[in-house]
Formats: structure tokens, sequence, C-alpha cells
């Protein structure tokens, strides 16, 4: 890694990449900052605003209600998704067909569009019709995702779990298959425990694929759209309504040009935020910690 | 192998010299725990597919079945929904758009991340790690962020409801993806490759197409199959940039609801044609897969 070449020529090859992503990201980004910072009314009459609009989407009652329920849907799907990723990816067989028709089996969430998952649990959990809410109700258990926000909440956790805890197993299975087996004969000539194993061989193996899974797994939940859009609308009244939704109700549905745009640069630095932060703390601990056998 | 035999038999020595299970027990214990765990992914899985066999069982059945009775398997079996499908232009044409933007996808995005992640993993230059934070900053962008510029943009230079607006909008996130994953995987082919070619008298186009690409194929292939995954998936900016012509499938599909009620037959047989792409993917890339999800990291 540290042997690399000092080469400016090298730019010529970053050269066609940075033309494209400039034109889908710098553009439009420049456009978003030109409209939070002014009032627009007509094609010739704009004014500039400051950081008015700034301090209103702050201040902003439904916004800050969608950013908690933003943080808190993130915060239990990652509490969720990551013990169970890692449970799942221990106890996937690891070689022979099994394993690669588990592999495919569980990978499978992952490649269905987004609305379409959202399809399949709307079909999946409606009273009617869906197998969950059908079974729910013959055993006496009153559920109703447009009714009851709890329910609707439980659903959409459920979802998510269901979604993306594949891209964590496969994750730390990836992570696992690096260990080479030498290590495990080891640990079985000292006779560690299962917990042991666990702690000292496999775990320090998967911080790497553990610090992916929760940065890619923050960036999705957060942004996330399509799903709890199909399902329930946002609703019952805005107890599943995320960021993502509102800003395209505000951007799309009542062409707020100034306020979408100023809320969409707070929306895009609060990740960027806590992606950085999350990130040098991670690296900074792994820095400080004495380096101990073995792992 | 037979390594491996002895050292067992030899921990299983250790093992009866100092603790108190005899090694029948021990075996018996292992092999409790190792169907333990078999349950246990059994069930995972079994709750997993549960929602997705609910789809196919409602895509088999007609409206009437549906909604008259609960079936856990469809009583009259038919086809009518998915014929509906494939013999309506509107509707298979939805297929066609997204499979076309995903594909030009994946050329644009493959034939540029190459030589950018090549320059990531071989060379050091002025900005080369402020750069690479900021493409990683794309990842991060939320798509509702970019809703109203893209449609402006795309508009205003006469893409837009056009396939290559919708694949250059997806470059967004699979450009930075891509370099991401590569870099990993070329950054562990060893450098000397290079300067032996070099010295042999190969020319960089040369030996990257000749030697580099064919090194790193598992690593492009399973850089290809994140690329179909996201941009297949992704639904908001392909809607807001298409209106008839280029229109994605999951925006065709929202047409099953109308004032009459939900055409729930349609729907999920439509849900089912959009799942069996994934399948054949993920099919393709099955034995290099496990390493992929790392991005060549592990």
């Amino acid at each position: 890694m540290n042997n690399k070449i000092p080469n400016n020529r090298a730019w010529l090859l970053v050269l066609p990449m940075l033309v494209l992503v400039a034109f889908s990201a710098i553009i439009p980004l420049m456009t978003v900052v030109n409209y939070s910072v002014q009032d627009v009314l007509g094609p010739n009459a704009r004014f500039f605003t400051g950081t008015e609009w700034f301090q209103s989407m702050l201040n902003d009652d439904a916004l800050q209600a969608a950013f908690l329920r933003q943080i808190s849907f993130s915060l239990i799907i990652l509490a969720i998704q990551i013990p169970l990723g890692i449970g799942i990816a221990l106890i996937m067989p690891k070689r022979g067909w099994q394993a690669s028709a588990v592999l495919i089996l569980i990978t499978l969430p992952l490649l269905i569009p987004w609305n379409v998952v959202g399809s399949i649990w709307q079909i999946f959990t409606r009273g009617d019709i869906g197998l969950m809410g059908w079974g729910l109700r013959e055993l006496g258990i009153e559920y109703n995702i447009t009714r009851n926000a709890g329910d609707a909440w439980v659903t959409i956790i459920l979802m998510d779990v269901w979604h993306w805890t594949p891209l964590v197993a496969m994750l730390c299975y990836s992570g696992l298959r690096s260990i080479p087996e030498a290590y495990y004969q080891a640990a079985r000539i000292d006779r560690a425990s299962k917990w042991a194993v666990f702690r000292y061989i496999q775990l320090p193996k998967l911080t790497n694929v553990l610090v992916i899974a929760v940065l890619l797994r923050f960036m999705h939940s957060f942004m996330i759209y399509a799903e709890p859009f199909v399902l329930t609308g946002g609703g019952p009244g805005s107890a599943t309504t995320f960021l993502s939704q509102s800003l395209t109700t505000m951007a799309v549905g009542q062409q707020d040009l100034g306020p979408s745009a100023a809320f969409s640069l707070i929306y895009f630095l609060v990740i960027l935020l806590v992606s950085w932060v999350f990130y040098t703390t991670i690296m900074n601990m792994q820095k400080d910690k004495p380096p101990h056998g073995g792992a | 192998m037979s390594y491996q035999l002895e050292n067992t038999q030899r921990g299983e020595k250790y093992n009866t010299i100092f603790s108190k299970v005899s090694p029948a027990k021990r075996r018996n214990r292992t092999a409790r725990a190792h169907w333990r765990s078999r349950f246990l992914l059994g069930l995972y899985l079994a709750l997993m597919i549960l929602p997705i066999y609910w789809l196919i069982n409602m895509s088999l059945q007609t409206n009437s079945e549906i909604l008259g009775s609960m079936t856990l398997w469809p009583q009259n079996l038919t086809f009518d929904n998915y014929i509906g499908i494939f013999t309506n232009s509107s509707w298979y044409m939805g297929y066609v758009n997204s499979m076309l933007y995903v594909a030009m996808n994946m050329l644009i995005t493959i034939c540029v991340a190459l030589p950018a992640a090549y320059a990531f993993s071989r060379y050091t230059f002025i900005g080369d790690k402020h750069l690479f934070f900021w493409l990683l900053t794309n990842l991060m962008a939320p798509p509702a962020v970019f809703l109203l510029p893209y449609f402006q943009l795309y508009y205003s230079v006469g893409l837009f409801d056009t396939h290559i607006a919708v694949a250059l909008a997806h470059c967004l996130f699979n450009i930075p993806l891509a370099i991401w994953i590569l870099e990993g995987f070329m950054s562990s082919v060893p450098k000397e490759i290079d300067e032996t070619a070099y010295i042999d008298g190969y020319s960089f186009p040369r030996f990257f197409v000749k030697i580099f690409i064919p090194m790193i194929r598992s690593g492009i292939g399973v850089t290809l199959f994140f690329l179909f995954m996201f941009s297949w998936v992704e639904l908001l900016l392909a809607r807001t940039l298409t209106a008839t012509d280029a229109q994605p499938i999951g925006m065709i599909m929202t047409r099953t609801s109308t004032a009459s009620g939900i055409d729930w037959g349609t729907l999920a047989a439509a849900g089912v044609l959009t799942i069996i792409p994934g399948i054949l993917v993920v099919y393709f890339v099955r034995n290099h897969i496990a390493k992929g999800f790392a991005l060549g990291r592990t």
C-alpha cells in the first residue's frame, strides 16, 4: 500500500470518471446550494435570502419529528441487524452445494426492487389477503398497519430486517471465510470454548467488514424511501414518515424550492457527519488498541 | 486433509487426558450443535422465503380467489396474470426499459471505473486522497436530495425520459461504489506484475486489457453484480427522470391500483418477474460473491 508510485499523469486515468460524476453530482449540488439561499417567485423574480431557509427548516416541528423518527429507526435496525447478521453468518455452511444454495437464497431479498419489497410486505401483512395479517387475526391479535402506529412501526422494522440482514450476513460470512483453518485447530487444542473462539478469533477478524456493514446500513436506512412509502405511505398520520419522504413531498409535491433545498443540504450534511465521526472513531480505536497475540 | 485429521485426533487425545468429558460424548455434543445450527438456519431461511412464497402464491391465483377465501396454495392454478403481462407491450416494455438502463449504467460505470480504480491502487497523485473521499461522499447522498436538480438538468439538456438519463443518474452512486470495490481487488494484485509487463515491452493499454483485466475478472464480476443490484432496485430517480418512453417496471406496477380497487394478481405476478433477473445474476457470481461482499478487503 505504501509503495505507490508518485505520478500526476494518473489524473488522466481518473478524468473520465471525474467528468461523469461531476455531471451527476457537482452540477446538481450547486443547483441545490443556489436554491437554498434564494426565494424563487418566478422566472425573473428571485431574492437573496441568506440563511433564512436554513433557520426555518431547523426550527420546523414536523421536520424535527421526522428527524427523530429517522434516528430511532436507524438505531433500532442497526441494533437488530448487526447481531442477527453475525449469527446467521456463523451458522452458514462453509462449503459444498449447500453453501452455494444458501448464498443464493440469502442474497435474494437484496435484489428485489425496493418498491416491490414494499408491495410484498403490503400483500403479506394485509388482514384480508395476507398470510401474516390473516394469521395474526386468527390468533386473536389486533393488527392493522393503516390504523395503529405501533403496528406500522413493527412491520417496517420487520421488513427492513428481512430486506437488509442478508447484507450484514454476507459481509460477515466473507470475513469469516478469510480466517485460516489453523486458527481453529489451535483453539481446539487449547480447548477454547465457543465463546472464546468467537471473541478472540472470529470477532477481531470481523472488525473490518463490520465497519463497512454499519456504515452501509446506516447510510441506506437514513435514506429509506420506497419501502415505507409503498407499505404505509408514511402513515398512519405521519407516524412512519421519514426524512426522504418529507423531502420529496416538499420538493416535488409542494414545489417549495428554497426550503427543500436548504433541507436537502442539512440532510446530506448530517449523513456525512455521522459517517465521518463513526469512521474516524473506529479507526482511532483500532490504532490505540495495543497489539495482542495473533489477532 | 490427513494433516488436519491428525491434528484433530491429537486435539482429542489432549482432551481425553485433561477433560472429564469422554471423546464420544464430545463428538455427540458437536454433532448436536451442528444440527442445532442447521435447524436455526433452516428456520431463518423459511421465514425469509415466506413473504416471497406468498407473492408467488398470489400471482398464480385469480383475483376472485385472492379476495374470496384464504388459500395457502392456489386451488385453481392460473397463469393468466403472467400471460396478461407478456402480451401487453405497455407492461413488458417496463422490464425492457429497466434492463436497458441497468445495462447501460453497468457498461458506462465499469468503463470509467476500471482506469480510475487502477490509478487509485497504483499511483499517488496530487489530491488523490481528497478525491477518493469526495467520491465516497457521493455514496452517502440521499437520492431525494437530487430529485429536483436532476429533473431540471436532464430536462434542460434534452435527455428527459430517455434510458441514458437514468443510466447517467445512477452513476452518482454506482461509480464511487465500483471504484471502491475494484480498488480493493486491484490492490491485492502484486505490483511486480505491472513492472514485469512494462519491462517486457507492453504498452499500458495492452497490458491493462490483456493481462490486468483477466487477473481481476472475479473482482469485475462481483462489481458488476453490485452495479446491477443498486441500479435495478433504485426507483426514486428512475421514476423522476422518465415519463412514458423509458418508464421503469417499478413505476408501471403502480398502475395496478385503480379507482375500482387493486389488481392483486397482476401486481404479484409483476413483482415475481422483477425478482427473476436478480436470481440469474446471483447464480452467475455465486462462487465469487463471498469474497466480493467484503469488497475485496478481508
